[in-house]
């Protein structure tokens, strides 16, 4: 045998391994893409061997080839399978590539449940911290619910590597599965007083991270996190936890207060700057939650403006760097303090560090006051002309916004300035920001009326100088200023000067490129013009110019007509034969310019962005009720397309020309003044406003200050804001003077002329008069609009899932999903053992301080715990777990008893996952470590551990256990056991949400028992990797527990077996055929532990019997007795079955063959669910689901010799069918034998 | 939490990448060459914070870097982790590779990109910082490593060998990321033990 391995890797090492492929690829840095290729080949042609070392080799250069970006989906299934391959070699890199590939969507990962929880509870802790490596990067929602237990019991394993790892994965399984949070959370929480660093470490992290989202649920544990801040010298913890309150205090003011002084201190202490930096964020958002009543903090603040302010002068750019940020967050409550810096934060914006400018930039927006605003924008306009990289210039850009935008352009004085401003923003070249800007020339011009004139004259030079921003590229999103300038053009169009010119530059053919919606406003907005232009003509004489206008029109809409956009076309359409109807009245010298205008008569006003949500939905209205029944789904289907592409379509190209009388317009109007008044977003415009256009003094009672005349209103070409400042100066300074003459005076009339109020800014700031007393028209609202603030969060936030009340008793539904169907110790126990009492002995020491701590808490978590404990009553599972451990299990809580806890969990899994590893390592040659040193005193310390207060639970418990014991022995033989064996066939058809859990099932049956000893076995089948069991693949694992029942202590335990011609117990080398195996461990009284053994058999065809002796030494205090008790070990065919995953493809081929003989058998009577019937085939028989339609299912498995079984099994009303095939029909009609059996007791 | 892993070198290919949230292979590569593009335009003397790149960027996002020799170590993470943390972290992975590879060089990370990728395992699971501790690392690396040598046993004899020849004329690159400067540039981080 060892020949051939050597044979094989002789083989291999003429395969190329990962070096050789990278070594390769540099060697071909011409043709790469090619030499790859021809690699995948290569790779492709080893994965199809069956030897598992040439297929690790292959996926280990599959990870390599992924990162240089090559999609090596199609090698999930290998990739399973090298996961799944007992060595750590390669298991480590299959579940190295399965993190680097795998995601939600593989649907191998389904295949793969099985092995994680193997894996999971493998008695090697790298096998357990690998797969939980490899977890964490691919776990599904699927994985999540059926892994969550198993992980949970590994956060309380005895390593602490492993515990941290189970600790840390919980998070992604929350976010998962978020159902899992609520009954893991009492665990999570007892490992933030982990002894060990890095376990601690971890459970912080997670917590921060669940609270960060939804600080309010973990408020509560403020308390003890305020103990470890106090008690903690780890700095990453430290730094954790402080992040933590940052989050905690706005919620909980109170919590602040007493954070400032150790916050405090430590920033005087410390010397880690990054936690100096920590420290100093948490103490600004806990002056940010403190209501500003608190004159004492201001010495707080001062330390953290002082310290920042040294951060921020350092050389060190990171510092720099950080210190501005965290001197933003101060900015919002407390921008006086920073305003005193303001001189280093300009300075930082002449920084060369970019991400520096960026912070700086952040903290202008509350640097700014009227007095310097300008000031300030004219070097960010510098800035932005300097400035190369389009990231920065847009951040620019919309820094510039916000601040001037900022709490309703409060710090504006001069809109003119802003407009100016706005205007030579546009020229900034491929900007993303054009909607920004348009939306702010839109807003000023309509909220600011006494501005509009100057914006209209501004918006026709842009209109007239379009092709300078449209320029050669069509994506630029500057051309979106082009919308806002229309409309501004169009909407008051009675400001402009020269309404025909600039009606002609929009409808120049150039328009016709620009995206659609923008033709569309420009069409519209043409038309706006048109009524203008006719209007202010009215009266004249000389009809010339409202001549060459209808002309104009008449001659270039029809460009737009034929416009692909809907939008454009049709509103072109209209326009044009409306123009052409005003042409027609013209000619006979009617007056229409009145009706016309009538159109677009009406004033717009700002509506607020959440108007809409806010509208009460007025009672007794069903918005969900259907209004009429929908129509059939097929008619629709079949009538619709028709519709749009038969009919429809020529209607748009060839429009009716329909003639509009007087009376249908002034009908129109009516209807349109009516609609108006009755829709709630539409304001209704005071009468005077309503006048706009047949009465231009509507405008005129707005104060417009004149306009300084030095400033030429038509800048030749493109407006410079720079004069502006200069002239506010000027300004300015006249007003002061002024003011100094009257000021009493005045003052008292300003104040209750201005309509806005001044809130912040130094006194100073109040001198200064705007140049324009504006209106701004604050934004409607609709009335009794809803005042609920209903902060939006993303639907699709996973967080918003972990939203969980924590604090809540559980619920007896909400227990995790567990699949353990046995509950022993591992083999590896002695090692374990000793390393528990390690454990234990520390524990005494700390328990003093533990207790009171204990005691402290209060009812809440008592209440919890034993809540706790009845759901692990009613868990079957659970309690037979404790059972075995000698009731020593008590609540989790308390930590010395977590530890033996602990020593159970690794076992909590199938028998076989455990025995994978185990046949290829422990079996045969029991030197493994964990055959040594047995316990020398094994039951002290547990009693030791027994805490005072729990002891009135554990006397209940102890009751309870003992009557389940007694249940337990009537049923003996084959009672099968639960828990969510669902986990196997859910994951295969994932539809088990809506069915009903599915009833207990274990492997472990009775084999023998006495009043001294009871052992129970399950036949664990299967052997080391593949490709041994294709050659010598003979081996069968036997898992038996063995469980000391009486008071003694035993100890020498001989497991021997009458070996058969077939099957023969696989015995150290040197040990003749007759001597029995020594058990490698002693059973101190109620304790229970396993062992395993190993068969070899030859023929697998046929279900056998052994029948064996176990012999053990019994010692007492005084005295010590040989015992010995007989037993038959029953090996089943099913037992030679290895659950192996199987693609629909490979099935349906494997069917085709023709290879396999069938055979059949029927099931009456079976009352249970398909799905339970299934996942007992997969579960009791290992088999696999390929594939399930609705009663009918195909299932899969392998015998350790190759053989294929594939069953079909169908169900109707009481009856199961089962058509099977095999290619050894002797096997198959066993294992058909067997299944009926297994129904028949059920 | 960290969003991803990046290490490439001057020119932008890629040495290891760890991503922590899916992205299809084309998206990693994308994100790769921007962030390549992004770090590699700045100065060495400028702060080692980031904000944007539209892939992995979002407001909450920041990249944070470090610049050894030839090599760029670029994580991603999200506000909930400290900054400067991370850069200590980063400086913690990178003197584990050079305890792990014994004078590490961007050539170790070429040829054992699996390696790297088991070191990074011990210090980063999933997204969370794991450990931060580098004996405790270390340890756990070689007693892995030293498994695997076990497993390979006999058997991996003549393999190891002949790989030993293959790599006989390996070398023709310097070996040229020079650790030692690496402690200078951050005279304001003691490390966290």
């Amino acid at each position: 045998m060892a020949l051939k391995i050597v044979k094989g890797s002789i083989d291999r090492m003429f395969d190329k391994n990962l070096q050789d492929l990278v070594r390769g690829i540099r060697n071909h840095k011409e043709d790469e893409a090619k030499y790859i290729s021809t690699c995948i080949d290569e790779i492709k042609q080893e994965l199809k061997q069956d030897n598992i070392a040439v297929k690790a080799n292959a996926v280990c250069k599959l990870t390599y080839l992924q990162m240089l970006g090559y999609d090596v989906s199609w090698a999930a299934f290998n990739i399973v399978e090298v996961m799944s391959s007992s060595k750590f070699t390669y298991k480590r890199i299959g579940y190295l590539a399965a993190s680097q590939c795998f995601h939600e969507s593989t649907d191998v990962i389904m295949l793969t449940t099985n092995q994680i929880r193997k894996d999971l509870s493998s008695p090697n802790q790298y096998d357990t911290g690998v797969a939980l490596t490899g977890l964490s990067c691919f776990v599904t929602p699927d994985l999540a619910r059926d892994l969550a237990n198993d992980i949970m019991t590994l956060m309380s394993h005895t390593k602490p590597y492993i515990r941290k790892k189970a600790v840390l994965i919980m998070y992604k399984v929350f976010l998962k599965y978020p159902e899992s949070l609520r009954p893991a959370f009492p665990r999570l929480k007892e490992k933030l007083e982990d002894p060990d660093p890095g376990v601690q470490s971890a459970a912080v992290n997670v917590i921060c991270e669940l609270a960060r989202r939804n600080p309010k649920n973990y408020l509560s544990l403020a308390p003890l996190f305020f103990k470890l801040m106090t008690s903690s010298t780890n700095n990453w913890v430290l730094i954790k936890i402080i992040k933590l309150f940052g989050a905690l205090t706005p919620l909980e003011p109170r919590l602040g207060k007493k954070l400032i002084e150790p916050l405090t201190n430590l920033i005087h202490s410390t010397s880690a700057m990054s936690l100096l930096y920590e420290c100093v964020n948490t103490v600004i958002a806990v002056l940010i939650s403190l209501s500003s009543g608190m004159p004492n903090h201001s010495a707080s603040i001062q330390l953290c403006v002082q310290k920042l302010r040294i951060l921020i002068e350092d050389s060190d750019q990171n510092l720099k760097y950080l210190g501005l940020l965290a001197m933003s967050k101060i900015l919002k409550t407390h921008p006086k303090s920073v305003q005193s810096h303001k001189d280093l934060i300009l300075q930082c914006l002449d920084d060369k560090d970019e991400s520096i400018r960026l912070r700086a930039l952040d903290l202008l927006y509350g640097m700014v006051s009227k007095k310097n605003l300008m000031e300030i924008v004219k070097k960010l306009m510098l800035h932005v002309d300097k400035a190369e990289g389009t990231t920065y210039r847009d951040e620019l850009l919309t820094k510039i916004i916000d601040i001037c935008s900022q709490s309703n352009y409060q710090y504006i004085t001069n809109f003119e300035w802003y407009i100016s401003i706005l205007v030579e923003l546009t020229r900034l070249e491929g900007t993303r920001h054009g909607h920004l800007i348009a939306s702010q020339m839109l807003d000023v011009a309509i909220r600011v009326k006494a501005i509009r004139a100057f914006a209209v004259a501004q918006m026709a030079t842009l209109l007239d100088n379009a092709h300078l921003l449209t320029g050669n590229t069509q994506r630029n999103g500057i051309c979106e200023v082009l919308y806002a300038a229309a409309w501004i053009c169009g909407e008051f169009s009675e400001h402009l000067e020269n309404p025909m010119q600039t009606l002609e530059a929009m409808l120049r053919p150039k328009v016709a490129t620009l995206p659609g919606h923008i033709q569309a406003v420009y069409v519209q907005n043409s038309a706006k013009l048109f009524a203008t232009v006719l209007k202010s003509q009215e009266g004249d004489t000389d009809s010339t110019t409202t001549q060459e206008a209808s002309q104009l029109m008449i001659d270039r809409l029809p460009l737009f007509v034929q416009s692909a956009n809907l939008e454009v076309q049709e509103r072109a359409s209209c326009i044009l034969q409306l123009v052409k109807y005003i042409q027609k009245l013209q000619q006979k010298d009617v007056e229409v310019a009145e009706e016309v205008c009538a159109l677009f008569a009406g004033e717009l006003n700002p509506v607020a962005p959440k108007a809409q949500k806010k509208v009460p939905v007025p009672e007794g209205l069903d918005l969900d009720a259907w209004i009429n029944e929908p129509p059939s789904e097929s008619e629709s289907e079949d009538e619709q397309p028709k519709a749009i592409f038969t009919k429809e379509e020529p209607k748009h190209s060839r429009p009716r020309h329909t003639e509009v009388d007087e009376k249908e317009l002034a009908r129109r109007r009516e209807a349109r003044k009516q609609e108006q008044a009755n829709n709630p977003f539409y304001i209704k415009a005071s009468p005077s406003s309503q006048k706009v256009y047949q009465d231009t003094s509507g405008v005129e009672h707005i104060p417009v200050v004149q306009i300084d005349l030095s400033v030429p209103l038509k800048v030749p070409g493109l407006p410079m804001s720079d004069q502006y400042v200069k002239l506010e100066e000027e300004r300015r300074q006249k007003v002061r003077a002024e003011k100094k003459k009257k000021e009493k005076k005045k003052r008292k009339e300003k104040r209750s002329g201005r309509g806005r109020k001044h809130d912040s800014g130094p006194e100073s700031e109040e001198d200064i008069a705007p140049a324009h007393m504006v209106d701004i028209v604050t934004e409607e609202m609709p009335e009794n609009a809803l005042p609920s603030d209903d902060d939006e969060r993303d639907p699709s936030d996973p967080h918003k899932a972990l939203d969980i009340d924590l604090d809540k008793p559980l619920a007896d539904n909400e227990k995790l999903p567990v699949r353990s169907h046995r509950a022993v110790e591992a083999q590896k126990s002695p090692v374990e053992d000793g390393e528990r009492e390690n454990a234990a002995s520390q524990e005494p020491k700390k328990k003093s301080s533990k207790d009171k701590k204990e005691k402290k808490k209060d009812k809440d978590r008592d209440r919890k715990k034993s809540k706790e404990e009845k759901k692990k009553k009613k868990h079957k599972h659970e309690e037979k777990e404790e059972d075995l451990l000698g009731g020593q299990m008590e609540e989790p809580v308390v930590q010395s008893e977590e530890t033996s806890e602990v020593a159970a969990l690794p076992t909590s899994s199938s028998a076989e996952e455990v025995a994978t590893v185990a046949a290829a390592e422990a079996a045969p040659a029991p030197g493994a470590p964990s055959v040594t040193a047995p316990d020398s005193e094994p039951d002290e310390p547990k009693d030791t551990e027994m805490e005072p207060k729990s002891s009135k639970h554990k006397k209940k418990k102890q009751k309870k256990e003992k009557e389940d014991k007694e249940k337990k022995k009537k049923k003996h033989h084959h009672h099968h056991r639960h828990s969510d064996a669902g986990g196997e066939e859910s994951v295969q058809n994932g539809t088990v949400e809506e069915e009903e859990p599915l009833p207990p099932m274990s492997n472990y049956c009775l084999l023998a028992e006495n009043s001294y000893i009871k052992m129970m076995k399950e036949d664990a089948d299967e052997v080391c990797d593949i490709q041994g069991n294709l050659q010598d693949g003979s081996q069968v694992v036997v898992s038996v527990i063995f469980e000391n029942k009486c008071e003694s202590f035993l100890k020498s335990m001989e497991f021997n077996v009458l070996d058969s011609l077939n099957s023969k117990l696989q015995r150290p080398e040197g040990s003749g055929p007759h001597d029995g195996l020594v058990v490698p461990f002693q059973l101190p009284p109620g304790v229970s532990n396993e062992a395993r053994f190993v068969f070899t058999v030859q023929s697998i065809v046929m279900p056998q019997k052994l029948k064996g002796t176990l012999t053990f030494i019994v010692k007492n205090e005084d005295s010590s007795t040989h015992e010995k008790l007989d037993f038959k070990l029953h090996f089943t065919c099913t037992s030679y079955l290895i659950t192996t995953p199987c693609y629909s493809d490979a099935f349906a081929k494997l069917l085709e063959s023709g290879d396999l003989k069938s055979s059949s058998i029927r099931l009456e009577g079976v009352n249970m669910p398909f799905h339970h019937l299934l996942a007992r085939i997969c579960f009791h028989h290992h088999f696999s689901v390929v594939e399930r339609i609705d009663s009918c299912a195909s299932m899969y498995s392998r015998s350790i010799q190759g053989h294929h079984v594939c069953l079909l099994v169908k169900t109707s009303a009481q009856t199961v069918s089962i058509d099977a095939k095999c290619d050894e029909p002797t096997l198959l009609g066993n294992v058909l034998d067997e299944i009926k059996q297994t129904f028949s007791q059920c | 939490m960290i969003k991803a892993i990046l290490i490439f070198n001057n020119h932008g290919k890629p040495r290891l990448s760890k991503f922590y949230e899916h992205y299809n292979e084309d998206t990693e590569q994308q994100i790769i060459r921007e962030t390549f593009h992004l770090v590699s335009k700045r100065d060495e003397n400028v702060c080692n914070f980031l904000e944007g790149g539209m892939l992995i960027g979002g407001s909450d996002y920041k990249l944070i870097y470090r610049h050894y020799a030839t090599l760029y170590f670029v994580f991603c993470v999200d506000s909930s982790e400290s900054e400067l943390g991370i850069l200590d972290l980063i400086q913690v992975f990178v003197e584990t590779l050079d305890k792990c590879f014994e004078n590490v060089c961007e050539l170790d990370l070429i040829f054992h990109v699996d390696k790297v990728h088991h070191i990074l395992a011990e210090m980063v699971m999933g997204g969370m910082v794991l450990e931060t501790n580098m004996n405790e690392i270390i340890t756990q690396v070689d007693a892995q490593n030293k498994m695997e040598k076990s497993e390979a046993g006999i058997a991996g004899a003549p393999a190891r060998a002949v790989s030993a020849v293959k790599n006989m004329n390996l070398p023709e690159m310097p070996r040229n990321i020079n650790i030692g400067d690496i402690s200078i540039k951050v005279p304001n981080l003691p490390s966290f033990k």
